[in-house]
Formats: structure tokens, C-alpha cells, sequence
């Protein structure tokens, strides 16, 4: 164990002793995401840097509070890259962090979620226990995949030490195309699109315009490009278009005092929402967002009723709970497994569900 | 607030079901199963007597093969009132004893769940029974031009929930993932009885990611009765690589090599002389027979594409001192350059009375320092072992081959695989990339991990199954064995069935 491992292990066991909930937190650039923040706050930042590189592994092992940034560039310079894309959503993105949120970016439908590209971590549980799950290979079936189980749980699990991460050679061309389709047109291309050998990386639709980007070999931009028409976006302007999406500085996901911008994840072949407020169309149709003054209830039910999930993903009120309630067999799995990791119930409380 | 249950949720020792009355278990689910789909006498049970792995036999107390959801829910409620184990069974093919039946408890066969219940082309998704084999799902989905992209070489065999419960992965899955990359959704019941809903139609659920945590978990967590997957667009186009070395060090510096190259081949496969030349007398793929390895690079997508990437990949063999290359020229040729790698195991069946296959996996730059060793080791235990790796991922098969009625042989091969598996921790990879710890590699669980993870993955079987009732012994050792293992060594056998292709 490094110092900092046995520091924070004796604090967490201090912590646990006398119940006093931890508000874990790296470098706060997703606060705003999940249920309110509650407890004494834990600074996760100290403990970064990269743990091993070898580009020829595919795998990047480093500890949970390097900032999102620093990994990116290191990876760039070997020519690699995080292919789900992750927003950072301020500069002071940690990798716990991004891990801790679950967060994947305009990418996903296409390379996968971050959740496909866990290999490995080291915990620090709520016994102030440190546990090492998966590896640094590519293939591994040994024990649970309790890596994969801590993406995306808000740090309500333990603190993440280190992760290990498969990265990927950046693609050598890209390309983004733009189409001027309604929303049920739009739908039903991406989808098309989608069951054809193409290599699409990422749509988005809004207010009448499709844009589609092409990732890949040189050859297979070029031809998919000549195919499905468009009209090309010059190249600063298309990665400009693609960052702001995945940081979501885009004006249609901005929120007015008391609004709420709603994440709706469904099935890609789900029709219109038919709700009211501003939407982007995103991940093949399978991520909807929708901004403005909807009620709680009624877009749960929507999301419900076309076979998937909504988060209230920013402002609205975060106590009343911010993700689809759970079936109540998985809210009992959910309560256990919480157990499980955190008996005294310290990390992150109400983060993710107010319940636990 | 501890369970109440400690030792057993904590790991510490094996369950005991002793007490398990055939008679009463027997009278119960005759009441909830139709005629004919419960079975209890001795030669009725035979069959279901061991899974891919025939070294290891047991008899269950009774054999259920229900056909609905309802029945299986019933089942389940039974065995949690009366505290019976329950062993779920695919196909049987798996390799490391997973659905080996437990002696006090309820073979529960999903044989039966057979059909494709959906297929949206445009959703590109389909909703399968477990008990569908892997490939049907592909021949359904190819007249819409798609497919399943996990492909276990037994995969015209191998059942889609046993897929999902090995977390199966195949020759393609360096570019296209895992089973745990193409899955969407699962059904299941719990051992209490309740149906649970993992995943859905969209791409993420609420809560912590319990696809992946299901996924893998050997029957351990619940019982699946619907899988949802995804398909993919078939490639246009699939072209394969074929270049020899003559030194297998070499060969793996190449893989690494492709890969530094910003490379990800749809296929990177690898075999030593001895594999090659098992392979040529039984399939006739034209392998250079000389060569001390060869490596098998597959390039798939829009031709445009496959140009690009198999002019890359052969500059970059050529420079790594390839001393033959060769690209298929026709589908039949690389049809023909894959048959040799795909009958491996059938090939050593014909070469040696008994053979044992093992499945560690490494970081891909310690392949040269692998294959050296594992030369060492032939030495060492007076056996041959032949090499076919999925090298791409670093995954290695290699298969010791013996002879079962030579006094000690047995032992040696055993020998040679547990120092083949517990290097492969040591340098930093772990004793299981594809074919599950099942009972077969549950001791050198306890060389990877720790106590307190050892714990943890008992917790965490007890969120899903308190009782645990589950495939009780298997996946994850308990405490006691672990503190026995070092003087345990128990046996392992070879493949039934050798005319399946596998791996």
C-alpha cells in the first residue's frame, strides 16, 4: 500500500466506526450530476499519476485522481485515445471521476461505454479493505466483474484507487456529413445506417439537421462519405460541433433557471418523445435529451413506456431523485450489494439512489 | 449487523446438503413439473453426468428440464423452501466443469428454452431463449445482412445463456468484444423465485451495471430465461493474413508489433510447429510445415478498407521477419487458412491418447517469454505441449498432451498446467481469459486473489442468492479450500465430443 492507500484506508475505517458519512469528491466537475452531495467531504485528487502505459498492451493503468486531461494527452501522443469519448464537463475532470459517473460521449453507440472499457481496478472499500477485480488483459473471467460494477456508481461503492482502461489507436480519418431531415426521417436513417457496414461514429440531431460522423480507415471515410451524400463540414468545424456535444456547451442543452435537462436512454428505434421542450437526438436515436419545464412524472413514464430509463441529468430537484426508481427485486440486489461494499453506509449516501 | 449465515456468505466453508431428502425434493417438483420433464432414476441422470470438462462426473438428485418461465420460478421456489442446490446446464460444452451437477441437488436443464423469441433488423437486436445455440442466432439475423458477433469456436454447439454465463469471447472478439460487449438485456429468477429484469432495449440502465456483473458469473447469481443481443452489420468483405517465422519469439514480437501499429485485425491468431504440423496431417491447410510459428491476421469491412489494412499488416510482418506471407485470394482460401486453427483440439486428440487444455491469459509482450518457458517445462515434466493462442488478446491454449494409462503421466500434465497458470498470474495476466474457473481452476483462484476479495465475491453472490444455492462450490473458492490448496491437486480431463470444434 502507498502512503496515501494506507492514510485514507485508516480514515475510512475512522469514518465507518462512527457512521459519519464521506462526501467523496476529485476534482468536482460532476457535482452537479446524481443525487444531492451530503457528508464530510473527501478530497480524491492526491492521489494521481499514470501507473503503467504500454501502448503495444492496448491497457493504461492509473491512479483515480489524475486529471481526465493529462490521460488524454499522454494517450495522444502515442496516437491512442479513450474511444468512448468521455466529457469532462469542467477542467478539473479526474479518471475517478469520469469512472464514478459512467459517462460516455458522442461515440458510444458505436465503440461502447466506458463500462466496455474496464479491465481492472483497486478499491479502497468501506472496511478500508484495498481489492484488486479484473486485470490488465484484455480476457479475463476470473472472479465477478466487479470492475465493471463500480462504473457508473457514483462512488457509493468505495473509493476507486486505480483503474485500468483498454485505449485504442485514434482512428486515421474522419469525417462529419450534415442533413436536413425531421425528426421521424432522422430516426429512421441513423437506424438504417446503423444494420449497414459503415463506419459512423457518432449522430446528432436537432432542429431539423442531422450530423453524422465517419471514423475509420482512409478508404472507408472516403467511400461512406461518396455514398450517403451530405454536405461535408470542414474539419475544425465538425471536431468543434463534436466537443461542444460531448461537453454539452451546444445552446440546446442549456437549461432556464428551474428547468431541468432530461437524459431519456432508449431503444434507437423508439419513435418521437412527443414531449414539450428543445431535444438533440443522439447515439443513433438510443440517447434523447430534452430540455425545459417537463413534469418529473409524466417523462419517466414516456421513457417507460418506449422500453428504457430517464435521469434528471442536470438541475430540478436532485432530492426527489434523480434516476428511474428501480423494480423492486433489483432495489433489494441494489441495497445488498451497497451492503456488501459499504456495511456503515459512508460512501457517497443518497448519491445514487435516496434509499442508500 | 452481520448475515446470519456468516460463514457460508463470508466464504469461509463449503455448504452442506446433506440433509436434502430425494424423496421430498422429488414430491415437490413432481407437483409443479409436467410428465416427463422431471427425472430422478439412475440411467435417466447419466446423461447429464458432466458438462465439456468429462474428467469430473457427479450424478444430480434429480434432473429438471422445464419449458416455461412459470415452471422454472416453481422450481426455484421449491429448492429455496427446501434448500437444495440448484446447478443450471446449458449445452453442456463447457470446459472447466461449471455445470457439473451437485450430488444433493437439481440439475435444471434449459434445454428446452429453444426458440428465437424476436428479431428486429432494424433495432438490430434479437430476444433468444438460453438454450439457443450461439450460431442460429447468426443464421436468423443473415438474411438482414447481420449477425452475433461472439464466436466460440463451439459455437454451433454452445447455448447463448451459457454463453452469457462464461462470458464467452471466440476468434473475433479483439475487435468486436466479449459476450459482455454484445448483450443488452437478460431475464432471470432468483433463487427466492423473483423475475428479475437486467438491461433493457436501450444501451444503459438505472442503478449499478448488473449485465456485467451477471454476465460471467457461472450460474452462480440467477437463472436466465430470455437473452437480449445485439447484431452487426456483416462486413462487406473478410480477407486473412497468413505469414511464418522462424523463431516463435519472433512471431510474438510481430503481434505486438501490429498492434503498436495503430492495428486492430478482426482476427490474430497464433500456432507453434508442433500445432501446425498436428493440424496439416488431419485438415491438409497448407501450412508451411517448416515454420516454427505462424500467425494467422484477419482483416474485415468495406474492401476499400480490408486493402488498406492488409497492405499495413504486411508491412509490417515483412518487417518483422516474417519468412512467408501469404493472403487468401478467395473466401475458400481463407475458409482454408482458418480450418487448421479451428481443429486444433481434434487435431491433438488424433496425436495423443489424452490432452489438457489451458486457458490463461497474459499482457501480450510477455508471449515470447510464455512460449520460452513453456519449452523449459516440456523438459521439465517429459511432455509435449502444442501452442494455439488467441495472441491478438494475449489468451493462450496451450495443450499438454499425455497418456492417461502411463503411470504418472497424468499427474505431470496437471503438474505442467498449474505452473503454465500460475505464471501466467505472475506476469501479470490471470488463469482464465474465456473458459470460466467452473470447479476445474477454482484452487488457482486463491493464487490470484486475496482473502478479503475472496470475501467479497461471496457477498456479493449472497446480494442475489443468500441461501446459496446457486451452483454451491464452484467459481469461487472457499477459505478452507483455499488454506488446503498446495497439497490439493485434483484432476482434470480431456474434451468429449472431440469432433466439435472449439475455442
Amino acid at each position: 500500500m502507498t502512503t496515501i492507500e494506507k492514510e485514507w484506508a485508516e480514515r475510512v475505517r475512522a469514518a465507518a466506526a462512527a457512521r459519519t458519512p464521506l462526501c467523496l469528491r476529485g476534482g468536482g466537475s460532476k457535482g452537479f450530476y446524481g443525487g444531492p452531495l451530503a457528508g464530510e467531504p473527501f478530497e480524491l485528487c492526491a492521489n494521481r499519476g499514470v501507473v503503467a502505459h504500454e501502448p503495444t498492451e492496448l491497457v493504461v493503468t492509473v491512479r483515480g485522481g489524475t486529471p481526465l486531461a493529462e490521460l488524454e494527452e499522454l494517450l495522444a501522443e502515442k496516437g491512442q485515445y479513450l474511444a468512448f469519448e468521455p466529457p469532462h464537463f469542467g477542467p478539473g475532470a479526474t479518471v475517478g471521476g469520469c469512472v464514478a459517473s459512467g459517462l460516455s460521449g458522442p461515440r458510444r453507440a458505436n465503440a461502447g461505454a466506458l463500462r466496455d472499457f474496464m479491465l481492472g481496478i483497486k478499491l479502497l472499500d468501506g472496511r478500508g479493505e484495498v481489492l484488486r477485480f479484473g486485470g490488465q488483459v484484455m480476457k479475463n473471467v476470473a472472479g465477478y466483474d466487479l470492475s465493471r460494477l463500480v462504473a457508473g456508481s457514483l462512488g457509493t461503492l468505495g473509493i476507486l484507487l486505480e483503474v485500468s482502461l483498454k485505449v485504442l489507436p485514434r482512428p486515421v480519418a474522419e469525417a462529419t456529413l450534415r442533413f436536413e431531415l425531421d425528426e421521424a426521417s432522422a430516426l429512421r436513417r441513423v437506424n438504417e445506417w446503423g444494420g449497414q457496414p459503415l463506419p459512423v461514429s457518432a449522430t446528432l440531431w436537432q432542429d431539423g439537421v442531422l450530423h453524422l460522423r465517419l471514423s475509420g480507415a482512409e478508404a472507408a471515410v472516403q467511400a461512406a462519405g461518396a455514398r450517403l451524400g451530405g454536405e461535408a463540414l470542414a474539419p475544425a468545424a465538425a471536431q468543434a460541433l463534436w466537443t461542444a456535444v460531448r461537453e454539452q456547451t451546444l445552446p440546446g442543452f442549456a437549461v432556464e433557471e428551474g428547468g431541468v435537462l432530461w437524459r431519456l436512454s432508449l431503444p434507437s428505434t423508439a419513435p418521437a418523445l412527443g414531449l414539450p421542450g428543445r431535444q438533440l437526438v443522439e447515439w443513433g436515436g438510443a440517447q434523447r435529451w430534452l430540455a425545459g419545464a417537463v413534469e418529473a412524472r409524466a417523462v419517466r413514464a414516456r421513457a417507460t413506456e418506449l422500453g428504457g430509463h430517464a435521469v434528471a441529468f442536470r438541475g430540478g430537484d436532485r432530492a426527489a431523485g434523480v434516476f428511474q426508481p428501480l423494480a423492486a427485486p433489483l432495489a433489494v440486489v441494489h441495497r445488498r450489494l451497497k451492503q456488501a461494499f459499504d456495511p456503515a453506509g459512508i460512501f457517497n449516501p443518497g448519491r445514487l439512489y435516496p434509499e442508500f | 449487523m452481520m448475515l446470519e449465515n456468516e460463514a457460508l456468505a463470508f466464504g469461509e466453508t463449503e455448504g452442506d446438503f446433506s440433509a436434502v431428502d430425494k424423496a421430498r425434493v422429488v414430491e415437490a417438483l413432481g407437483k409443479v413439473l409436467p410428465p416427463g420433464t422431471l427425472m430422478y432414476d439412475a440411467e435417466d441422470l447419466r446423461p447429464y453426468e458432466c458438462d465439456g470438462l468429462a474428467a469430473y462426473r457427479a450424478l444430480p438428485l434429480v434432473v429438471a428440464l422445464p419449458t416455461t418461465e412459470e415452471q422454472v420460478v416453481a422450481v426455484l421456489r421449491i429448492c429455496h423452501e427446501l434448500g437444495v442446490p440448484v446447478v443450471a446446464r446449458g449445452a453442456g460444452t463447457g470446459l472447466s466443469g461449471g455445470a457439473l451437477p451437485h450430488t444433493r441437488g437439481v440439475l435444471l436443464s434449459l434445454a428446452r428454452f429453444n426458440r428465437i423469441l424476436k428479431l428486429d433488423p432494424l433495432a438490430r437486436t434479437a430476444v433468444a431463449q438460453p438454450g439457443v445455440r450461439n450460431l442460429a442466432i447468426s443464421e436468423a439475423a443473415a438474411p438482414y445482412g447481420l449477425y452475433y458477433a461472439p464466436d466460440p469456436s463451439s459455437q454451433i454447439a454452445c447455448s447463448i445463456g451459457g454463453n452469457v454465463s462464461e462470458n464467452a469471447g471466440g476468434v473475433h472478439c479483439l475487435k468486436y468484444g466479449l459476450t459482455v460487449h454484445n448483450l443488452l438485456r437478460v431475464r432471470g429468477v432468483t433463487i427466492e423465485g423473483e423475475i428479475v429484469e437486467i438491461g433493457s432495449g436501450a444501451l444503459d440502465s438505472p442503478g449499478y451495471d448488473l449485465l456485467a456483473l451477471v454476465t460471467g458469473s457461472e450460474g452462480m447469481l440467477v437463472v436466465l430465461t430470455e437473452v437480449t443481443v445485439k447484431l452487426v452489420p456483416k462486413p462487406q468483405l473478410a480477407q486473412c493474413v497468413l505469414a511464418a517465422f522462424d523463431d516463435v519469439v519472433r512471431a510474438g514480437e510481430a503481434v505486438a508489433k501490429i498492434i503498436a501499429a495503430g492495428i486492430i485485425p478482426a482476427g490474430l491468431e497464433m500456432m507453434d510447429q508442433p500445432a501446425t504440423a498436428a493440424v496439416e496431417e488431419f485438415v491438409r491447410a497448407g501450412y508451411p510445415l517448416d515454420a516454427k510459428a505462424i500467425l494467422l491476421c484477419e482483416s474485415d469491412g468495406t474492401p476499400e478498407e480490408v486493402a488498406e489494412e492488409i497492405a499495413r499488416v504486411r508491412a509490417v510482418l515483412e518487417e518483422s521477419g516474417a519468412t512467408e506471407i501469404r493472403v487468401s485470394r478467395d473466401e475458400a482460401e481463407r475458409l482454408r487458412f482458418w480450418a487448421g486453427r479451428k481443429a486444433a483440439f481434434p487435431a491433438a486428440g488424433r496425436i495423443s491418447p489424452d490432452y489438457y487444455c489451458m486457458d490463461g491469459t497474459i499482457p501480450r509482450k510477455r508471449l515470447g517469454e510464455m512460449l520460452t518457458a513453456i519449452q523449459d517445462m516440456e523438459g521439465k515434466y517429459g511432455l509435449r505441449c502444442m501452442n494455439v493462442f488467441h495472441a491478438g488478446d494475449g489468451n493462450l491454449h496451450p495443450l499438454i498432451l499425455f497418456d492417461a494409462n502411463q503411470p504418472d503421466e497424468l499427474e505431470r500434465a496437471e503438474e505442467f498446467g498449474a505452473e503454465i497458470l500460475e505464471l501466467s498470474v505472475a506476469l501479470g495476466g490471470t488463469i482464465t481469459g474465456e473458459h470460466g474457473v467452473g470447479l476445474e481452476k477454482i484452487n488457482q483462484m486463491c493464487a490470484q486473489f486475496t482473502t478479503a476479495e475472496v470475501r467479497q465475491f461471496f457477498r456479493v453472490k449472497a446480494a442475489f442468492d443468500p441461501p446459496g444455492l446457486l451452483n454451491p462450490g464452484k467459481a469461487i473458492p472457499t477459505l478452507n479450500r483455499c488454506a488446503e490448496y498446495g497439497r490439493m491437486r485434483v484432476s482434470k480431463g480431456h474434451v468429449p465430443y472431440p469432433d466439435i470444434p472449439r475455442f
